[in-house]
């Protein structure tokens, strides 16, 4: 019986292992998350235009990840982009006119959020709303744009 | 001549597909005899464990650093995660854990089957009206069924995770961004489980190959060497056809 014991006890060690790998690929490395395990507040702001930005986007700050987006929606009122994101509890100085745009990390990488800190005297808190932003660069809006005031300037 | 060999092929496909479904029948005797099966996984899971968790870190480290020399040429080396997440859960961790399991597992299997059948243990069971397929093959079926998909979770976790020791710990990849550009690209059900039904189409074929090729080796020294080379090499690229047809239905 010995030996047998044995065996059942490495066969489950190796099944278990399994799962705790199948749990891993589930949570950590795709994007099956249930829960957030980070405390933080959170901040909305809304965009003309968010370009490619995507939930879990980095918010940034002079390039610190202070945060994430957690959510993009909609908003019919304004008839804007809402990004919400999650800002780390322990960010808890940034004014209430703090500046929000979507700059793109790299000529190939992810578009993230920069918070650019104003001067007031307030700080952001729980569920407040960020009034200055700058939208994503959308390029053929950009060559849009160029090409216009090139034509208009050949005239 | 090529008529005869024509209809043998045709006839050794009908003789495997009987067997498989005699396999199948004896799924039962599976359930009600455990012990037999935890036996099994043992010598063709866990034994295997080695193998697959040495292969899928160094593959893992492979793929993260010339990932990162291509990538970093356009300054695109936040990708990296995604280049080596990908890779390894569609492609890498189901072929590679399905070839190094038919050999390490897969002709280990053919041998024994063989020799059993060449010491006539196969036939002195029938003697004793004990179903050999029932008492020995059905539980090597289902162990190695269970095995592979276990094994090639393993893989793929294994992989990823020494791919972030090479990318992020030694060459420098921003931490933040191999995680969580990988978790934004990689899907759970488009590309977790797509990669895990691949693995058990492959489970199902690697052992269903082993079995019936020791299960119809010839009861000789040379028979049963040459039903293990067979094994092996039918393993491969029954394997290899298989993942560019199942790649084609799933990712397209």
């Amino acid at each position: 019986m010995g030996s047998s014991r044995k065996t059942e006890i490495t066969v489950g060690a190796f099944v278990l292992m399994a799962l705790l790998a199948f749990v891993y690929l589930a949570l950590n490395v795709s994007n099956l998350t249930g829960f957030s395990s980070d405390k933080g507040y959170q901040v909305s702001a809304s965009f003309d235009n968010i370009g490619g930005l995507s939930k879990r986007a980095k918010v940034t700050l002079s390039g610190v990840a202070v945060g994430r987006v957690i959510d993009i929606s909609y908003d019919k009122e304004t008839f804007r982009a809402k990004v919400t994101m999650r800002i780390n509890s322990d960010v808890n100085y940034l004014p209430t006119d703090t500046q929000a745009s979507i700059y793109t990390s790299g000529l190939l990488g992810e578009q993230y959020i920069s918070l650019e800190p104003g001067a007031e005297d307030d700080v952001l808190k729980d569920s407040s709303q960020l009034d200055i932003t700058q939208s994503a660069l959308v390029l053929e809006e950009l060559i849009g744009k160029f090409m216009s005031s090139f034509m208009s300037k050949k005239e | 001549m090529i008529g005869a060999f024509a209809i043998n092929t045709v006839a050794s496909f009908g003789r495997a597909s009987i067997f498989l479904f005699q396999i199948i029948l004896g799924f039962k005797d599976v359930i009600l005899r455990s012990s037999l099966l935890i036996k099994e996984l043992y010598s063709v899971g866990v034994l295997s464990l080695l193998i697959i968790v040495f292969s899928a870190t160094f593959v893992g480290m492979v793929l993260s650093l010339l990932g990162y020399v291509t990538l970093v040429d356009f300054g695109a080396e936040s990708s990296l995660g995604v280049l080596v997440a990908l890779s390894l859960i569609r492609e890498l961790g189901p072929v590679l854990s399905a070839l190094l399991f038919s050999g390490r597992a897969g002709s280990a299997l053919t041998a024994e089957i063989g020799l059993m059948k060449a010491t006539e243990q196969l036939a002195s069971m029938e003697m004793m009206a004990v179903d050999p397929i029932r008492r020995i093959i059905s539980p090597r079926f289902f162990a190695g069924l269970i095995s592979l998909p276990l094994l090639t979770l393993l893989f793929m976790g294994i992989g990823i995770y020494s791919g972030y020791m090479v990318g992020s710990v030694w060459l420098g990849v921003d931490e933040g961004s191999f995680w969580s550009q990988m978790q934004s690209k990689v899907d759970f059900r488009g590309d977790v489980v797509n990669g895990l039904i691949k693995s058990v189409v492959f489970g199902f074929v690697v052992t269903w190959i082993a079995l019936y090729q020791g299960y119809n080796a010839y009861p000789t020294s040379e028979g049963v060497s040459r039903a293990t080379t067979n094994s092996v090499v039918y393993s491969a690229l029954a394997v290899l056809g298989l993942d560019f047809l199942l790649t084609a239905l799933m990712f397209m």
